[in-house]
This record gives structure tokens, C-alpha cells and sequence, in this order.
């Protein structure tokens, strides 16, 4: 059968779960190969098997710490190169598309970004217009790249023994241009990653920038935070956490809006959770058009009550 | 120094969008303008012209005749001119085309430095840049929070999930920049009127070198097969507040859902 492509999104051998979901997609489509850019493919190796890949491709150069993303897309056109896969798989994370987009013009294929399913053939799913469409489509030219959006799809095992191969590139001088002259690592919140979580909890302008009890109710569900553009603008919730159209996409099992008034630009980034729950002072406000459940009233009473009940129900 | 801006002329994120029956964006639909994100883009090219000596900012489009309106707005900002790319046989090029095609009239306009938003806000692949500074072979400098530029130097601070990273590149590169870079200017009554004696361009693909058959619809890489509307949410449940009520529902609703 013939191999198919996947970039495993990884941090010191840790997979992300996105990956998990790719490898799962993946194998409507043929094999899976994990492609591991950088250092952990043998730590990986187990996880990335226990989804079906057999074969783990370890491709290491120093100018992928050095330089931004171009060395990544280079190394992966000689991947493909060398495997002359299927297709290649990738998460949607902003990183993830770029390698994509510079992998598209090197091998000459047609792209598909944030794709929400991959059917056998080929075809994806894909939501736009801020989720008011659905559009079908299907790469014809070279080697279909795509990159889907986490939570697309129930990642499933099907272990096999994973063989780590080491593959060797050469990254020209053209790569090694946007020089990284300076990283600081950001402190982690110790919750759910927001893409990934089954279950986000935001907060907007209505919490008057108190993000307690958003993050008490997200910490009793075991969720993650979110936030609208307007606290994000407002200094009171880092921009890593905005949930929209310049934030992150997000489609959850669950996505409880606290305060937000559901702008079109906020319902780009979650109108595909799978439900809604929404709590605004004002009945008008249109996040109520989306809400599975809609509660009118004041976050600061509603949402503490809600996490007091949970707590109670745990002990 | 000369800066190209890329500006794309999109439909009203706040209206209805929709397609046409050959499944490209319907653009006769929906009002038009410059896209929201484009104008980061500008506000720091303008920036720029604005701390530096004799800094020309030049708005460039592709787009059919009604982009000219992307030009317009840009050239009202504080844009010094315009390239308005316009082909009939560019209509349904795919984020590859388009990026030829860009490409192309960017080696044509040698700006010292390009700009672009960091997505377009209809197509939102945020793609564009990347595949331009490929095709060029210039250094790619893409979602700055921030951008700066000191003699032949370009710096941008890109704020990612795990870490915040300054990325350095030499003059001649491609740089798309965030809504986080800073509120964009609104014209002004001067700027409206300078902008009508601007100069803008008007190119196609033979004055670029491009050949018809390599973009449009016919020569798109991907194929959309179907395009549906979301069928109309089925209306949920709308509690009140009072006295409680509406954390019950809340809770019965998380217990029923077993979120809890
Ligand atoms: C190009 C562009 C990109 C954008 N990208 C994004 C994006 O990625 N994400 C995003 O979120 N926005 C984005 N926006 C902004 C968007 O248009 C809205 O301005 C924003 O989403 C509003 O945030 P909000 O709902 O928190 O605030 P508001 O619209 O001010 O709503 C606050 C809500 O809180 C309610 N409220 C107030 N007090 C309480 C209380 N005590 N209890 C309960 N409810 C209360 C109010 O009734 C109101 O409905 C973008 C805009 C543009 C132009
Ligand atoms: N047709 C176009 N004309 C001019 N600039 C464009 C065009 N398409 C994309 N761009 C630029 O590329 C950026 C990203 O677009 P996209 O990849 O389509 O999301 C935009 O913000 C623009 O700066």
C-alpha cells in the first residue's frame, strides 16, 4: 500500500495529540510514515507506533533551531523526495501551514489547508466563512499536502512496532535566512492546550477582567481557557489564548462563552464545537443564536455557583 | 527604500458570503474592501516611511476591476502609490497562482521590502506570504507582533504557543505582520484628497511574464467539488437567571452531557 506522510507535532519525544488524530486519518489513506523534524523521533517512536506507524523518519539539522521554518519545508521536500508518499499530512497550527505552503511550491502539489476530515480518496471537508460553509475539495496536481485542524476526528489506536530510520538532508544557504536571534520560552498554564482540550471555557470583555471565575469553572471541568479579542486587547488574558479569526480555531466537545457577545470574527474561531453553552446579561446578545443552552444572567454569580455544585458533586 | 504592500480586496466578513455556481468566492454577492488584516500591514509600512527618509510605500493588488478599492483605501492611508494587477484569466487561481503571480510583479516592482497581512479574511490561509518569500528565495519574516527596520536590517518578534522569538533577516524580504502590530491609521480628509493625484499602474500577466495557462480556475492545483451552507442551528434552550435557575440548568446540562 502506498506510504502517506505525517508531521509529527512533538516537544522532547511528548506527541501532541493532533498527531495522533493525523496518524488515524492517515490510514484511510495508506501507511503511515511519522516524519519527525529535529530531536525525539527515538522517544517518540513507541507513541507514533501505538497510531501505526511502522516507520519513524528521524531527520535532524542544527538550522531548524536556528532559522524559521524555511530549513523544515527543505528537509521535508527531500522526504518526500526520497518516499514519494501518497500524501502528506500535517497539523494546522501557523508553523505547521507555513511548512505546508513551502513544501507546496518546492514539490509543485496542491495544498489544502485546515481541513476538518480526509475521506479515502483524497477529498476534504473543510468549514469558511467563519463556519457558514462547508466546502468539499480535492488536490489534483502532485502530491496532495494537507494539514487538518486538531479535534477533527477521534484518534484511534492500532499498534504496530515503529522502526526508527534515520534520513539525512542538506539545508542550502537560500534556508538559512530569517535568522532566530532570540527565543523566550513561555510559561505553560498547566491546563489543557486550548486546540486540543475537549472542553473550553472562555471569558470576554463581560468579565470586567477578572478571569477567576473562568478559570475556577475551566479547572472543575478540567478544560481549558479562552478568550475573546476584546480581553485579549485589554491586557487581561494573553494573545496565545484568544479563541477567533486572529486567535486559534477551536472545536471542542464543549465551549462555554462567558461575557462574549459572539462578534463574527469570535465565531470563526469555535462555531464548530460540537455544543454551546453560553452565559451574557443581555438576551440579545447574538452568541445566544449558537447556544445549545443559553443563560441569561451575570458570570460572576452563575459561573462560581456552577463550580461549587461541580466540587460539591466530586467529593 | 521602497516598500510593496499587499493588499487583497475582499468580501465584507459581516455580510453574507457565499459561492459562486464554479465554486470560487461569489464577489459580485458581497460588498467589497480592503481587507481588515491588510491594514496592519500598511499602518507599519507607513510607520516606517514615516521615521525613515524617502521611504516610498506602494500598495500592490490582484484582484479583479473592483480591487481597485483596496488600492484606494490604501492610497487614503498614507500609501504613496499603486500596482493594481488585473488579468480575466486569473479569476479562481489557487493560494499557488496567486503567489506566482505576486511573485512575479514583486521581481518586476524591486521593492527593498514586502509587506502583507497575516491572512487574507476571506480565503484566511494565511499562506500567501510564505510561498511568495519561497518563489523569490527571500528570507520569510512572517506574523509579527512587531516589525522594524534599521539600515538593511529587518527584525520582527513573533509570539508563538511556546515561545516568544525575535527573527532577524537581511534587505530584500517578504514579512507579514499580526493584528497585533497596532491599530491602523483612518484616513484623513488631506489623505483622501492627496489620493486621488497618486499614480497607480495597471499591469497583466504579459507585462509580467506569466504565462495564462499556469493560473485561473482551469490550472487551479485543488479542486472544490461542493459547496454547502451550515443548515441553520436548531434553536437551544434559553434560561433566565433567577433565583438560580439558570446555574441549575447549567449543571443539569453538564451532568446530562457527562461533562461532569
Ligand atoms: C480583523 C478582525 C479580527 C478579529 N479577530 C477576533 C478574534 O480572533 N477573536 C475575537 O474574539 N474577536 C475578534 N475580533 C473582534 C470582534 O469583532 C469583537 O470585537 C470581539 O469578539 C468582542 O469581544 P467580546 O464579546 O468579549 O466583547 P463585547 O462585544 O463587548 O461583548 C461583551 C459581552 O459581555 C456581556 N456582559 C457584560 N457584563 C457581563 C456580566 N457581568 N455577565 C455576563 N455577561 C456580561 C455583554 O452583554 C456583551 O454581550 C476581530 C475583529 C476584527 C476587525
Ligand atoms: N490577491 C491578492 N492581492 C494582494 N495581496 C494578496 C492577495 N492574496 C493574498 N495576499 C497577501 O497575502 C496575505 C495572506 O493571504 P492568504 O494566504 O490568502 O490568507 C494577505 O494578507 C495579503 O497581504
Amino acid at each position: 500500500m502506498a506510504e502517506v506522510l505525517v508531521v509529527v507535532e512533538q516537544l522532547d519525544g511528548v506527541v501532541a495529540k493532533p498527531t495522533f488524530e493525523l496518524l488515524t486519518l492517515a490510514r484511510r489513506l495508506g501507511d503511515p510514515v511519522a516524519v519527525v523534524l529535529g530531536a525525539g523521533a527515538d522517544e517518540a517512536a513507541s507513541a507514533l507506533g501505538q497510531y501505526g506507524a511502522g516507520t519513524v523518519i528521524s531527520v535532524q539539522d542544527p538550522a531548524f533551531e536556528e532559522f524559521l521554518v524555511a530549513p523544515k519545508a527543505e528537509a521535508l521536500a527531500q522526504v518526500v523526495q526520497s518516499v514519494q508518499p501518497a500524501a502528506v499530512l500535517l497539523t494546522s497550527t501557523l508553523e505547521s501551514k507555513e511548512i505546508a505552503a513551502r513544501l507546496a511550491v518546492r514539490v509543485g502539489s496542491g495544498l489544502i489547508t485546515d481541513a476538518t476530515d480526509v475521506r479515502s480518496d483524497g477529498s476534504t471537508t473543510q468549514t469558511v466563512f467563519a463556519g457558514n460553509w462547508s466546502v468539499t475539495a480535492q488536490v489534483r496536481t502532485g502530491v496532495p499536502v494537507i494539514t487538518v485542524k486538531a479535534n477533527s476526528t477521534a484518534a484511534e489506536a492500532a499498534p504496530v512496532d515503529a522502526a526508527v530510520r534515520e534520513l539525512p538532508v542538506t539545508i542550502s544557504e537560500a534556508s538559512r535566512t530569517a535568522r532566530i536571534i532570540k527565543s523566550e520560552p513561555k510559561k505553560a498554564s498547566g491546563r489543557p492546550e486550548l486546540t486540543e482540550a475537549a472542553i473550553v471555557v472562555s471569558g470576554g470583555r463581560g468579565t470586567g477582567g477578572d478571569f477567576g471565575p473562568v478559570e475556577a469553572l475551566a479547572d472543575a471541568l478540567g478544560a481549558a481557557v479562552g478568550a475573546s479579542r476584546a480581553a485579549v486587547d485589554s491586557g487581561w488574558y494573553p494573545h496565545s489564548y484568544q479563541v477567533g479569526q486572529t486567535g486559534k480555531t477551536v472545536s471542542p466537545q464543549l465551549y462555554i462563552a462567558a461575557g462574549i457577545s459572539g462578534a463574527i470574527q469570535h465565531r470563526a474561531g469555535m462555531q464548530t464545537s460540537k455544543a454551546i453553552v453560553a452565559i451574557n446579561k443581555d438576551p440579545e446578545a447574538p452568541i445566544f443564536a449558537l447556544a445549545d443552552l443559553g443563560v441569561v444572567g451575570d458570570l460572576h454569580t452563575v459561573l462560581p455557583a456552577v463550580t461549587a455544585e461541580i466540587t460539591a458533586r466530586k467529593s | 527604500m521602497r516598500i510593496v504592500v499587499l493588499v487583497k480586496y475582499v468580501p465584507d466578513a459581516t455580510g453574507e458570503r457565499s459561492f459562486a455556481a464554479d465554486g470560487t468566492v461569489d464577489r459580485a454577492a458581497a460588498d467589497g474592501l480592503l481587507s481588515e488584516l491588510d491594514e496592519y500591514a500598511i499602518e507599519q509600512a507607513l510607520q516606517i516611511a514615516d521615521e525613515g527618509d524617502d521611504v516610498e510605500v506602494v500598495a500592490m493588488t490582484l484582484g479583479p476591476d473592483d480591487a481597485a478599492d483596496a488600492i484606494k483605501r490604501s492610497l487614503q492611508m498614507g500609501a504613496s502609490a499603486g500596482i493594481h494587477i488585473n488579468d480575466e484569466a486569473v479569476h479562481g487561481s489557487d493560494s499557488l497562482a496567486t503567489s506566482t503571480v505576486l511573485a512575479a510583479a514583486i521581481a518586476k516592482a524591486e521593492p527593498d521590502l514586502v509587506v502583507c497581512g497575516m491572512a487574507s479574511t476571506d480565503g484566511a490561509m494565511g499562506v500567501v506570504p510564505a510561498m511568495i518569500a519561497e518563489r523569490l528565495g527571500w528570507p520569510g519574516l512572517t506574523f509579527g507582533a512587531t516589525l522594524s527596520v534599521s539600515g538593511d536590517t529587518v527584525s520582527i518578534r513573533r509570539d508563538g504557543d511556546v515561545a516568544s522569538q525575535t527573527i532577524e533577516a537581511s534587505l530584500p524580504a517578504v514579512v507579514s505582520v499580526t493584528d497585533q502590530s497596532g491599530e491602523a491609521r483612518y484616513p484623513s480628509m488631506k489623505g483622501i484628497l492627496a489620493a486621488k493625484k497618486k499614480p497607480v499602474q495597471h499591469w497583466a500577466l504579459a507585462d509580467l511574464g506569466v504565462e495564462p495557462a499556469i493560473v485561473g480556475l482551469a490550472a487551479a492545483s485543488s479542486t472544490v467539488l461542493e459547496t454547502t451552507p451550515r443548515p441553520p442551528k436548531e434553536a437551544g434552550r434559553i434560561v433566565p437567571d433567577s433565583d438560580g435557575a439558570g446555574s441549575a440548568a447549567l449543571v443539569d446540562f453538564l451532568s446530562a452531557g457527562k461533562y461532569i
